[in-house]
């Protein structure tokens, strides 16, 4: 009935090997992945199993040692010089001297954006995020989770496709968190972006993908990828369902399972 | 040391000490050239254009001495001669050395006192605080020939009058490094001796003291470099008796310009060790309280 | 216990006014314009007691406020009893003085419990405080050095400072313009602007940033002020060789800050710039220059005072006739330190005010800071 939808990120046999005083680390082996348009793959292992630099060498932060990867069908080093992704950091990482809306505003002024279309889509992205009204505040006048949907809305400015979220809510607490959770499900609902996503909860990648990537530390490695069977709309209370502890269940599994052989 | 800090941190420092040294070179023959032709035209001197640039590097009193004249005076003066000679740099160093010590000691206490003072009594914190952070701002160094000349007038000379100049330039960073130092204890650990019923001088000497020694020695590197400044300026009036500073005077009257900079060398050399010997005591208290080695 | 803490200075205030009273008149046997003062004695004791008595309970503004009056008349008369008889003071005198400046103690003991509320009464205490203790220090200068008499030329009381500051106002304004306005602008401005350019070329070049750092770290521990003299051969005896040590003296701290500066940006907000493909100057100007501003205006507040101390010290080692520093050797030479103060106290008036503006600029541009937010 329907056609695959195209590949964004697609990663074969990838590997990243740190060159460390102690000896070469690797951070990444073997990593095949798919990751097609529309998607919302989250990214869950304990730390040092590599999620963040997956997601990174997505966003040629840093460069893969071993394999191939392809973003929207181009190297990562062209796929970010056209721009074509947004990245939220584990840290709002707002600039503390501009007004949340000029800080939306940085990326449209550095791709060259003129005066009238940055303040259009500063509103629609201030509108997306529930900020609206804020534009004309400091950063730091606002709480952590406003200042991260700042920055989200800060992603969301240029119209990439592609979204890479690092860890965004991983230091706020839980109750703010269930909000954003919420929230992020509605937005990638209504603007349809292909959402990666790390995390080392649970229940929130349960809760927010289409698909669960489970990863191992040393080396740095996919141990499972579970398809979400939940329906696209989900309310918070979903996550009290027998079919959504069921897949948690499995996250957890393939997470021990990765750490059986340590200790 | 590892190869790569060695490419990474020695190598470059090198490269421009030795562009400096070059560039130095360069200017010293293009700064003493217009003398030294208009010497040879006098003296219907015809020479080869490397007899020519030899001349220039070894004139009496150049515009520039180049490198090598300042190193010889600095090693004859340093190494040749009696160190009670007048004309040793180890002599006029020694001076310089004592009033800056001296200066550098009270000041330090004096700077101490004053940030115990500030820190416990509320009322000197907001009169005298605003007044030494001010006070900072102010060309303190100007003063020092009065306070030399003046002084002499009421007979007090020698090392006091210098080392009160340097007193005055080294109380003001070890006061305001002192007081941040003794501020430095989070509101956490305060709580903590406050359930332990501490006294004032139980967290004084457990907590505050401890916490402020690395801003001790930090501002004790800025002080001593002052202190230095203050004893060198101060001998500037004296009517070029003894001391670095008296060198260099003695250098601009007489335009001997080798001497001018032999002095200033011998003056940063003293600096560069005063704030070393500071850095290692700093290293050693901080590793004797427990503290990561960098 | 407590009550004896709160009130010890006016109660030896009063103590102390007692004594004085008992061995009036303030001036010594023989004084020109014999005193009295037994109306500055009762004043004293007056806002002592009150101050003990009565306002044990009241709040601190009310306490401070009597204990300013008590303070001040009796030692406004106190100096206005000074006139005709320098050097010869009584010993009554200067326990009166001390009672007084006991009650200031007091007043500003007082006003520095107070914490209001509204922030315009914060900057208004924030100013009051200091400037009492300031005027305490005039008032203690020119009570011991007239009274008791101190040699004019050890410490010129600060009323004939003031006094010839308003008759020199001519010389003053010409050495000013010729200290400030031409050598320590001009070394000022080259000299930072040169240290900034030098600091983004060392940031483009790794290599030179390697070896030029250490190299500023260690010149600004040196004596640089020793170049003086060999500027003033090069660039002769005008302000062009004041602004030659200015501007050495200026470069070093604002390279190594600047180089500081621009290091201060986090990694997160780089990685940040890198995902949307901003190049190496987009970066610069929208990321680490406002990032390294805090440290640039450090720079720009150490070099306001190096650049006054550098063009005025330079001066000593030979000037045309006119500028601070060769009014400040000259007159010392003369013996007529009146000048020479006269002299400090317009350097310390110009040194605040650049210092301040500077620092004005920096809470204007670096407001997001966090020293800077709020209060």
């Amino acid at each position: 009935m329907s056609v695959t939808p195209p590949s964004v990120v697609s990663a074969r046999k990838l590997g990243l090997t740190f060159q460390t005083g102690d000896g070469p680390v690797h951070a990444l082996s073997n990593v095949d992945l798919e990751v097609r348009k529309g998607d919302f793959v989250s990214f869950i292992g304990p730390s040092g199993c590599g999620k963040t630099t997956f997601l990174r060498v997505i966003a040629d932060l840093e460069k893969n040692t071993d394999g191939e990867i392809t973003v929207n069908g181009m190297t990562p080093e062209e796929a970010r010089k056209s721009r074509s992704y947004g990245y939220v950091f584990q840290a709002p990482a707002l600039y503390p001297w501009r007004t949340i809306e000029k800080n939306v505003a940085l990326p449209l002024e550095i791709m060259g954006h003129s005066a009238a279309e940055r303040a259009k889509r500063i509103e629609r992205t201030l509108d997306l995020v529930n900020l609206s009204g804020f534009g004309k505040k400091y950063p730091w006048q606002l709480s952590g989770g406003m200042q991260q949907r700042a920055s989200i809305a800060r992603a969301l400015a240029f119209d990439a496709d592609l979204l890479l979220m690092d860890e965004p809510f991983g230091a706020l607490d839980e109750i703010v968190r269930d909000h954003l959770n919420a929230q992020l499900l509605k937005l990638w609902a209504r603007t349809e972006k292909t959402i990666c996503f790390v995390t080392h909860s649970i229940p929130e990648a349960v809760y927010l993908s289409t698909r669960i990537v489970v990863m191992s530390p040393r080396p740095g490695r996919v141990t499972d990828v579970i398809e979400s069977t939940l329906p696209k709309e989900r309310p918070l209370e979903i996550r009290e369902t027998p079919e959504f502890l069921e897949i948690a269940h499995r996250v957890r599994e393939g997470l021990r399972a990765g750490h059986s052989y340590e200790e | 040391m590892k190869p790569d800090s060695f490419t990474q941190r020695v190598v470059p420092v090198l490269t421009i000490l030795i562009l400096i040294v070059a560039v130095w070179y360069v200017a010293a023959y293009l700064m003493n050239a217009p003398f030294q032709r208009d010497l040879d035209r006098r003296g219907n001197v015809t020479s080869t254009a490397m007899e020519f640039i030899s001349k220039t590097m070894a004139q009496p009193k150049p515009v520039l001495p180049a490198p090598h004249q300042v190193a010889q005076n600095l090693f004859e003066n340093t190494f040749l001669r009696r160190v009670t000679s007048n004309r040793s740099l180890v002599y006029h160093a020694w001076v310089t050395l004592s009033s800056t010590v001296a200066g550098f000691t009270m000041g330090t206490l004096l700077g101490i006192l004053i940030a115990v003072g500030i820190v416990h009594v509320k009322a000197l914190d907001r009169s005298l605080m605003p007044w030494i952070i001010a006070s900072q701002t102010i060309p303190i160094l100007a003063i020092a020939p009065m306070v030399i000349v003046v002084l002499a007038a009421v007979n007090i000379t020698g090392l006091l009058p210098k080392a009160l100049i340097s007193t005055y330039l080294s109380f003001f960073p070890v006061a305001v490094g002192m007081v941040k130092g003794l501020r430095s204890p989070e509101l956490i650990q305060l709580d903590l001796m406050r359930t332990y019923n501490a006294s004032a001088a139980q967290t004084f000497w457990k907590l505050r003291v401890p916490a402020s020694i690395p801003f001790l020695f930090t501002s004790m590197k800025v002080a001593i470099a002052a202190s230095l400044v203050g004893a060198i300026v101060g001998e500037l009036p004296t009517g070029a008796v003894a001391g670095i500073g008296s060198k260099l005077l003695a250098g601009a009257y007489y335009s001997q310009t080798i001497d001018i900079w032999a002095a200033l060398i011998a003056g940063s050399v003293l600096a560069a060790l005063l704030v070393t010997i500071v850095g290692i005591v700093a290293r050693i208290v901080d590793r004797s309280m427990g503290g990561r080695p960098a | 216990m407590r009550r004896l803490k709160r009130n010890w200075q006016p109660l030896l205030a009063s103590t102390l006014t007692a004594i004085s009273a008992a061995w009036l008149p303030l001036t010594q046997p023989g004084a020109p314009v014999p005193i009295q003062g037994m109306t500055i004695a009762l004043l004293l004791l007056a806002a002592a007691l009150n101050v003990i008595l009565t306002l044990e309970d009241r709040g601190h503004a009310i306490r401070a406020g009597v204990l300013f009056i008590g303070a001040h008349i009796p030692a406004g008369m106190l100096l206005s009893g000074l006139d005709g008889n320098e050097g010869q003071m009584s010993a009554s005198f200067f326990l009166m003085i001390t009672a007084s400046w006991l009650l200031a103690w007091g007043t500003v003991s007082e006003l520095a419990q107070i914490e209001p509320r509204s922030s315009a009464a914060r900057s208004f205490l924030r100013l009051l405080i200091p400037a009492i203790f300031g005027v305490w220090i005039l008032i203690l200068w020119e009570a011991v050095t007239r009274g008791a008499g101190i040699p004019f030329i050890l410490l010129p009381p600060p009323s004939a400072i003031g006094a010839r500051i308003a008759g020199s106002i001519a010389t003053l304004w010409a050495d000013v313009q010729q200290t400030i306005f031409k050598a320590v602008l001009f070394g000022y401005v080259v000299g930072c602007a040169s240290g900034f350019a030098v600091a983004i070329l060392a940031d483009r070049f790794a290599f030179l940033r390697r070896g030029l750092i250490p190299i500023g770290n260690m010149v600004s521990a040196l004596p640089i002020i020793g170049v003086a003299p060999i500027m003033v051969m090069w660039f002769g005896f005008d302000w062009q060789s004041k602004a030659a040590v200015v501007i050495i003296m200026t470069f070093f701290p604002m390279l190594v800050n600047t180089v500081a500066g621009l290091a201060t940006a986090g990694t997160m907000e780089r990685d940040l710039m890198r995902s949307y493909a901003s190049d190496y100057w987009q970066t610069l100007i929208k990321l680490r220059l406002p990032a390294a501003m805090p440290f640039i205006f450090n720079a720009l507040k150490i070099n306001s005072t190096l650049a006054l101390i550098g063009a005025i010290v330079a001066e000593f080692f030979g000037t045309p006739i006119v500028g601070m520093g060769f009014r400040i050797s000259t007159e010392i030479g003369r013996m007529n330190v009146d000048m020479v103060w006269a002299e400090i106290a317009v350097a310390a008036l110009i040194g605040s005010v650049f210092y301040g503006v500077v620092a004005l600029v920096e809470r204007a541009t670096t407001f997001w800071h966090p020293s800077n937010r709020g209060g």
